[in-house]
């Protein structure tokens, strides 16, 4: 089979080529700058006391369980940036290969405020729960958590508790939970390893109860003490809560692997293809094609031929809808069919064809790619009564109802329903990852500043008040503001509404990986969408 | 001549088979049980087996060779060197049998078979010999003022011997009596026989020997000379022609001597008469090897002969005439063995599997081995796994270019004294022809067998193989397989090998970032690291602006790196070590397979740090095991002359509490 080459016509010396990349670069620095944040945990004094009680890392776990040279994608690394919690949600999480299955893992990260777990610890592993759930992955529970940060117990204490349900539901659906303690893991936290198909506990440090002995003093008088009450070796030999006692850390992790080793584990999604070739341009590129200014429009076909095997895409529909591009490709080998914003806007036509082209893709059983760069779908009177709405609808029944793997990537704008037709967030996909330029809101700060001055001015005019321009002008520039920077890339990551933002060189090493472990589950599409409005 | 039995194994057994072949005769090879994988049992046409494992169940059975003989038809039997190749009494037994020995007559045999008896013949027959004096099992009271008559030092000799087992050097009168029992003891114990004599050591002489071959009609003549005088424990190791000690008189003289030899004993076939030259070029008769040598090879080359050809020949009745006549020397030619063995621990012999044995292709260079990737090397036999020979038209474009060719060679999996070959025939001494039988006394074994890779190799051979498993891994991987390799979107260590090699611990540490390869080797990062090529098989790194191939061989845990910069042998560490794996404390470990000699304690004795407990026999040679610290024998495991495999606890010492 050989699919169309697209073309190259850009001009690495043109000045928007130079400003993009310029702009990118700088935000990579700051994305650099936050990652060397998350990493640095609960910084270096927290580091150096855990490294002297003779324990790793969360990260040095990590890689330690990890297949050596495999990858490992970290999922939400940026969860909590710029709030008042420590950068990273005191969890860290992503997708790896361990005894050569991908798997989810979570690891409590007790250096920071001991691994307690605050209301953005709880988004990060819900996610990483629910990329476990979805994509059939594996989860290895790396456990060493205080749990609740107690301060802030009313908003976890509720919520937190789906966690043991999610736990024992991946259970159910067949998908393997393994917990490795290595330290605390109290009270609630005790069902963490419970709740797991495997437990291994680390033998003089984990430490598994519902009540430590001063509150087993408090409740019943007894006398009591911790290796007593959740020792390893109580929980190996007396409880039956461990499966395996391991004498150390590195123990642990060697039996985590075992365990995967033997868990007869297959994928059940068709493998890709075995040859391919790499694009033929360089990725290098979409620095200088990822748009600073979202204004400014992108040729996305460029952007597309740095992504896909061999830069070959064959297009459906060209000559229809021609504000969104749909296509067959292949990245690392997995055909996909992709969906992606050419110009900013979406009509009646591009709703259309985006719900025939998803229908299609089902019927095929081939995993959706939704590369977005949107500012909406088109108003006005026209266009109403075209019956945008009903197009729309349409559109986001499609995505909604559809059931192969979805993967969504913003490069650049993600404004309004057309996040949503484009598969956002809201609607599910596998994995959604941004380029730091990229920018989430109900719409463009600047139109919301205007739209909300509009508003304001009509309900002075209809009041018969004086309408204050200083104060409005100041208003709009307040709002304009307040929406930028809501909407930045590290605004949305940090409340886990992606799965991170990626060095637009990464791209295809990303979807590639979030293809691969979505193959992990059955690539299986709808057969039933609802009902249409024709 | 049908069909010709081999009564050897090894290379010698491969070269008479390569001739046969190229006669046209058809060739038996027999074995014994651990060579029945060997690659001369699967070159020659049929092979018989001999059952046994040791030499003396196998190889030195004449009932059982003739018995193969007979089974297969052979009409002659080439016996090769050592085992049988010096047994009139099997000589007489072919010749019984009617098959023809690819040898000298039974009575020249018997008549050097003794060296006493080999002395005074050749005295007789006006061969210059040193004095001597033959030791009676029951020695005289006055013996010891015999002995002072020749003079100190004295070398004690097995009447019967060869290869310097039983040898011994006196240098006073207090030593005498110890070094004369154990040399009796040793000659006893190798052949058969305590006959012993004793002549005047000469120091720091030179080995050279000449080539003869007798014709059936009574000629005699010889093929030119090879020096052997770098040698190890009485082992040959270098030996080469022409010598730099003669001149066109002396290897004349020398020539002539030899040949008066061969004549005195009417030798017929191929034969070495070997002398001593002292530094002052005076030669004496040492003995006459009544049998193809190890080392003729060398001989090959500089004359465009094939001995084995000319051996079978001159057994059918061939003439020498014309060989005597075309005779010509050309070039020069070395030759070096390569053992299975540790030189810097008393070259202990090497057991084992032999995972790779490959050596480059080089114009001149000849390699006659026993063994192929993938042999088995055991204790029962001679522990040289081949020879390299380069014939070249200098003496030092012979010695640089076999010394290239065998630090070129991928020999894994067993120590070897490679190194040790390299190192001398790239040594000043050598070079210059300054080659005596004391060379390795000078030059230390254990300086000269260091691995040729320095620690600055070794650390760039660890980064090698760090990156060529990695390859291997990358290239297995079941799933993403095409991402980068270890690929991270947020990097926070980067991917750690750990080996142990000469060197103690050596940690690799990488990561492939977009533009470059980080690599830091014991913590050091290498600046401008950059990979053209990783394959498991082969790495190409360029480090500080020089680019090299590293060749690199996974065998399990183990990793073979041969680079232009030496050979490296690496063991990989676990990522998970298990932690019951460290042995005891106090544990006495077998250095190397074989049977318990003595044990020389008793449980409950105290032993002192040092102490010798066990001794081990193996590979002819018998091997100390020491006490590792002080204490008392708590365990011991073994009962004597019981078989142990290399690394096996032979006895546990239970530490003395500190007073």
């Amino acid at each position: 089979m050989t699919r169309q080459i697209l073309p190259t016509r850009i001009d690495r010396h043109g000045p928007v080529y130079q400003a993009n990349r310029e702009a990118m670069l700088e935000q990579l620095k700051l994305l650099d700058k936050l990652l060397a944040e998350a990493r640095a945990a609960g910084g270096e004094k927290y580091v150096k006391r855990h490294h002297e009680r003779g324990k790793l890392l969360a990260r040095e776990r990590i890689e330690l369980l990890l297949d050596r040279d495999a990858y490992f994608l970290e999922l939400s690394p940026l969860t909590a940036a710029g709030t008042e919690y420590p950068i990273g949600g005191s969890v860290v999480t992503g997708v790896g290969v361990v005894s050569g299955v991908e798997c989810v893992i979570l690891a409590n990260d007790p250096t920071v405020r001991g691994g307690s777990v605050n209301p953005f610890s709880g988004k990060r592993i819900t996610r990483a729960i629910e990329i476990c759930r979805t994509n059939r992955l594996p989860l290895l529970f790396l456990v060493e958590s205080g749990g609740a940060d107690l301060p802030k117990q009313a908003e976890i204490f509720v919520p937190g508790g789906a966690l043991f349900r999610d736990l024992t539901q991946l259970s159910a659906a067949g998908i393997p939970t393994i917990a490795l303690v290595f330290g605390n893991s109290t009270a609630g936290g005790a069902y963490n390893p419970a709740m797991c198909d495997y437990a291994v506990l680390v033998k003089e440090r984990a430490k598994v109860f519902l009540g430590g002995p001063p509150l087993v003093k408090m409740a019943t008088g007894e006398e009591s003490n911790d290796e007593e009450l959740g020792g390893a070796e109580m929980h190996a030999r007396i409880s039956g809560l461990a499966d395996e006692l391991a004498v150390d850390e590195l123990d642990a992790l060697r039996l985590g692997r075992r365990i995967v080793a033997d868990l007869n584990w297959s994928k059940l999604g068709p493998r890709p293809k075995p040859c391919f070739a790499e694009p033929r341009y360089d990725a290098e590129d979409l620095l200088g094609l990822a748009p600073a200014d979202l204004k400014i429009p992108v040729d996305m076909r460029e952007i597309l031929a740095r992504i896909f095997d061999g830069s070959e895409f064959d297009e459906f529909k060209p000559l229809y809808g021609t504000s969104l591009i749909t296509g067959w490709a292949s990245i690392h080998g997995f055909p996909v069919g992709v969906l992606a914003n050419a110009q900013g806007v979406l009509f009646s036509e591009e709703s259309q064809k985006a719900t025939q082209f998803i229908q299609l893709a089902n019927q095929r059983d081939l995993p959706l790619l939704f590369i977005q760069n949107v500012t909406g779908y088109m108003v006005g009177k026209k266009y109403e009564q075209g019956g945008i709405i009903k197009h729309g609808a349409m559109m986001i029944n499609a995505v909604s109802n559809s059931k192969v793997p979805h993967i969504t990537l913003q490069i650049g704008a993600s404004y309004g329903a057309g996040n949503y037709g484009m598969c956002g967030r809201a609607y599910n996909p596998r994995f959604l990852f941004a380029w730091p330029n990229a920018k989430t809101a109900v719409m463009g700060p600047q139109q919301l500043a205007g739209v909300m001055s509009l508003v304001s001015r009509a309900a002075a005019a209809a009041a018969g008040r004086p309408f204050d321009e200083q104060a409005d002008a100041f208003q709009r520039a307040y709002v304009e503001n307040q929406i930028e920077q809501e909407s930045l890339a590290v605004f949305n990551s940090a409340r886990v509404y992606d799965d991170g933002i990626i060095d637009p060189r990464d791209t295809r090493t990303v979807l590639a990986l979030a293809l691969s472990a979505s193959h992990s589950n059955e690539v299986r599409g709808a057969r039933h969408f609802g009902v249409f409005r024709m | 001549m049908n069909k010709i039995l081999i009564a050897n194994r090894g290379e010698i057994a491969r070269r008479v088979i390569r001739t046969c072949r190229e006669m046209g005769i058809p060739t038996v090879a027999v074995f014994a049980d651990p060579d029945r994988h060997a690659p001369f049992v699967a070159e020659a046409d049929e092979a018989v087996p001999l059952g046994g494992a040791t030499p003396g169940e196998s190889y030195l059975q004449i009932e059982k060779i003739l018995a193969a003989a007979a089974r297969s038809h052979a009409d002659a039997i080439h016996p090769g060197y050592g085992f049988l190749s010096e047994n009139a009494e099997f000589a007489r037994q072919c010749a019984a049998a009617g098959l023809t020995f690819l040898g000298p007559p039974a009575a020249a045999i018997a008549a050097m078979g003794s060296k006493i008896e080999a002395k005074r013949l050749m005295r007789d027959s006006g061969v210059p010999v040193l004095p001597s004096i033959e030791i009676p099992e029951k020695p005289s009271a006055n013996l010891l003022q015999e002995i002072e008559r020749l003079g100190w030092p004295v070398l004690i000799k097995a009447s019967a011997g060869g290869g310097g087992r039983g040898m011994r050097i006196v240098r006073d009168a207090a030593a005498w009596t110890e070094n004369l029992a154990a040399a009796q003891r040793e000659s006893l114990a190798g052949f058969g026989s305590a006959a012993v004599f004793v002549e005047p050591y000469v120091e720091a002489p030179r080995h050279i020997e000449f080539q003869i071959f007798g014709d059936q009609h009574g000629k005699v003549i010889h093929l030119f000379e090879r020096e052997c005088s770098i040698q190890r424990r009485y082992q040959k190791i270098v030996e080469e022609s022409p010598s730099t000690a003669l001149d066109d008189a002396l290897r004349a003289a020398m020539g002539a001597a030899a040949v008066r030899a061969g004549e005195a004993i009417g030798y017929v076939g191929a034969g070495t008469v070997e002398f001593l030259l002292t530094p002052d070029k005076t030669f004496y008769f040492l003995e006459v090897n009544t049998r193809l040598q190890v080392e003729h090879p060398v001989t090959e080359c500089i004359t465009g002969l094939d001995l084995v050809r000319l051996q079978i020949e001159v057994a059918q009745g061939a003439s020498l005439a014309d060989t005597a006549a075309n005779l010509q020397r050309r070039g020069h030619a070395i030759e070096v063995r390569l053992y299975a063995e540790d030189p810097r621990r008393e070259f202990m012999p090497a057991t084992g599997r032999l995972e790779r044995f490959q050596m480059p292709t080089l114009p001149g260079l000849r390699v006659d081995a026993g063994v192929v990737s993938g042999s088995e090397v055991t204790p029962y036999y001679d522990a040289m796994l081949a020879k390299f020979i380069v014939h070249a038209p200098t003496r030092d474009e012979a010695a640089r270019r076999l010394a290239r060719g065998l630090a070129a060679s991928q020999i894994h999996g067993l120590r070897t004294n490679r190194d040790l070959l390299v190192r001398i025939l790239e040594h000043p001494e050598f070079l210059a022809g300054d080659t005596d039988t004391h060379f390795l006394e000078r030059n230390p074994p254990a300086e000269l067998g260091a691995p040729t890779a320095d620690a600055a190799a070794e650390r760039l051979h660890a980064a090698a193989a760090a990156l060529a498993a990695q390859a291997e891994r990358r290239a297995g991987a079941l799933v993403a397989q095409h991402v980068p390799s270890g690929w991270r979107n947020n990097l926070s260590q980067l991917q750690s090998a750990r080996f142990s090699g000469e060197q103690g611990t050596i940690d690799v540490r990488y990561a492939f970032h977009r533009d470059r390869l980080e690599l830091h080797v014991n913590g050091e990062e290498l600046t401008g690291a950059r990979v053209a090529a990783a394959q498991s098989g082969e790495v190409r790194l360029e480090v500080a602006g020089l680019a090299r191939t590293y060749s690199v061989h996974r065998v399990g845990q183990s990793f073979f790196v041969d680079s232009p910069l030496g050979s490296s042998e690496l063991k990989e560490l676990d990522r998970f070590p298990l932690a019951d794996a460290a042995a005891e404390a106090g544990s006495l470990v077998a250095p190397l397979p074989g049977l318990v000699d003595q044990i020389k304690v008793a449980v409950g004795d105290p032993v002192a740090a040092g102490d010798t407990l066990i001794v081990i026999e193996s590979m002819k040679m018998l091997h100390s095991v020491s006490a590792p610290l002080a204490g008392t024998v708590s365990e011991i495991r073994v009962s004597l002359k019981s078989h142990v495999e290399a690394g096996a606890v032979l006895a546990v010492i239970e530490e003395a509490a500190a007073d």
